[in-house]
């Protein structure tokens, strides 16, 4: 120990006066058992963390949609696209009719940093426009840049002439 | 930074030195709420530390000397750290090498201890004990300062 840090540890002086000393010698002067209850606390903290997300995901309930109308059929033309909000207000989605009788619909939310995608026609898939992540208008996948997860795919049901969306997949 | 006031700039050439006494126990790093004032290994009591200084002026009420100076533009406090930048490389602080009568002196304590007059470093301000690191040379036979600054600046009641 240096050996003007035997002054702050006395009995008159507060126990915070003991971390925050005015002495830099003492202030920086990290003693052995100061790092030992350090890692053991982190790695303690780190534990239960990790326990409760466990214990969390035991008693995770599966999300339930709400089906709700998202257009007409032969609403848009083939190669346009509907922006809508599923599951929930606020959280933007858009459709594509990418032939006659076919429809996809995907979150447009990017998965990298949440810019919205847009519908790349001539190309014929969805595209971020902040760091240039291609996804596929098929399956959602990640074609190229920053992304790691597809987007996910809004999963639609025709009812008569109603497209409807049913659920989310993967699940948010 | 220069640690120096004119008195009456109009009248006199006279000044005031703003020389740091360094504490052993300095107030001004006690009432810092940002830990700020730090004491380094060789008793030099330092400016605050800019990264932490947030400019409350705590310091400048609390030290009975009255040495701290309060930048409120930069929010920072700077005080006398004994022209740390020198006396680190074994040059005298900037005042006492300038100091024609030598009234400010930076000398080896066996230097002075034929002088008449005898180094003291204990202050008593009402009821604080200040020991520092500047000595004041006293008369013989005095071994502490006191001083009751409150004697000095209250005003009697008009009668």
């Amino acid at each position: 120990m240096p050996e003007n840090c035997n002054k702050a540890s006395s009995d008159t002086e507060p126990l915070w006066r003991d971390e925050f000393s005015i002495s830099r010698a003492h202030e920086r002067y990290v003693s052995r058992r100061q790092l030992a209850k350090f890692l053991t606390l982190g790695s303690l903290g780190m534990f239960a963390g990790n326990a409760w997300i466990l214990v969390r995901s035991w008693f995770r309930k599966p999300q339930s949609y709400q089906a709700a109308v998202v257009a007409k059929a032969g609403e848009i033309p083939v190669g346009g696209v509907k922006l809508f909000q599923y599951p929930r207000q606020g959280e933007q989605c858009i459709m594509v009719r990418t032939s006659e009788e076919s429809y996809v619909a995907y979150s447009q939310k990017c998965t990298h940093l949440s810019c919205a995608v847009f519908y790349a026609r001539e190309k014929n898939r969805l595209e971020c426009p902040c760091h240039q992540g291609y996804f596929s208008i098929t399956d959602g996948s990640v074609l190229q840049g920053p992304p790691t997860r597809p987007l996910p795919r809004v999963v639609l049901e025709r009812r008569g002439d109603e497209l409807i969306a049913i659920k989310m997949e993967p699940e948010a | 930074m220069i640690n120096f006031d004119f008195i009456d700039r109009s009248e006199t050439i006279a000044t005031a030195a703003y020389v740091c006494w360094h504490c052993e126990d300095p107030t001004c790093a006690q009432v810092c709420p940002a830990d700020a004032i730090k004491k380094g290994e060789d008793g030099v009591v330092m400016s605050a530390l800019k990264p932490r200084c947030i400019g409350c002026s705590n310091c400048v009420l609390a030290c009975p000397f009255g040495i701290p100076k309060i930048f409120p533009e930069q929010e920072l406090m700077m005080k006398c750290d004994m022209c740390y930048d020198r006396t680190s490389i074994g040059k005298r602080p900037m005042c006492a090498t300038v100091c024609p009568s030598q009234a400010l002196a930076y000398v080896r304590k066996e230097d002075i201890a034929s002088r008449r007059e005898k180094p003291s470093n204990v202050f008593h301000f009402g009821n604080q004990t200040i020991t520092t690191q500047v000595y004041i040379m006293t008369p013989p036979g005095t071994d502490s300062v006191t001083l009751d600054i409150t004697e000095h600046i209250w005003e009697k009641p008009h009668a």
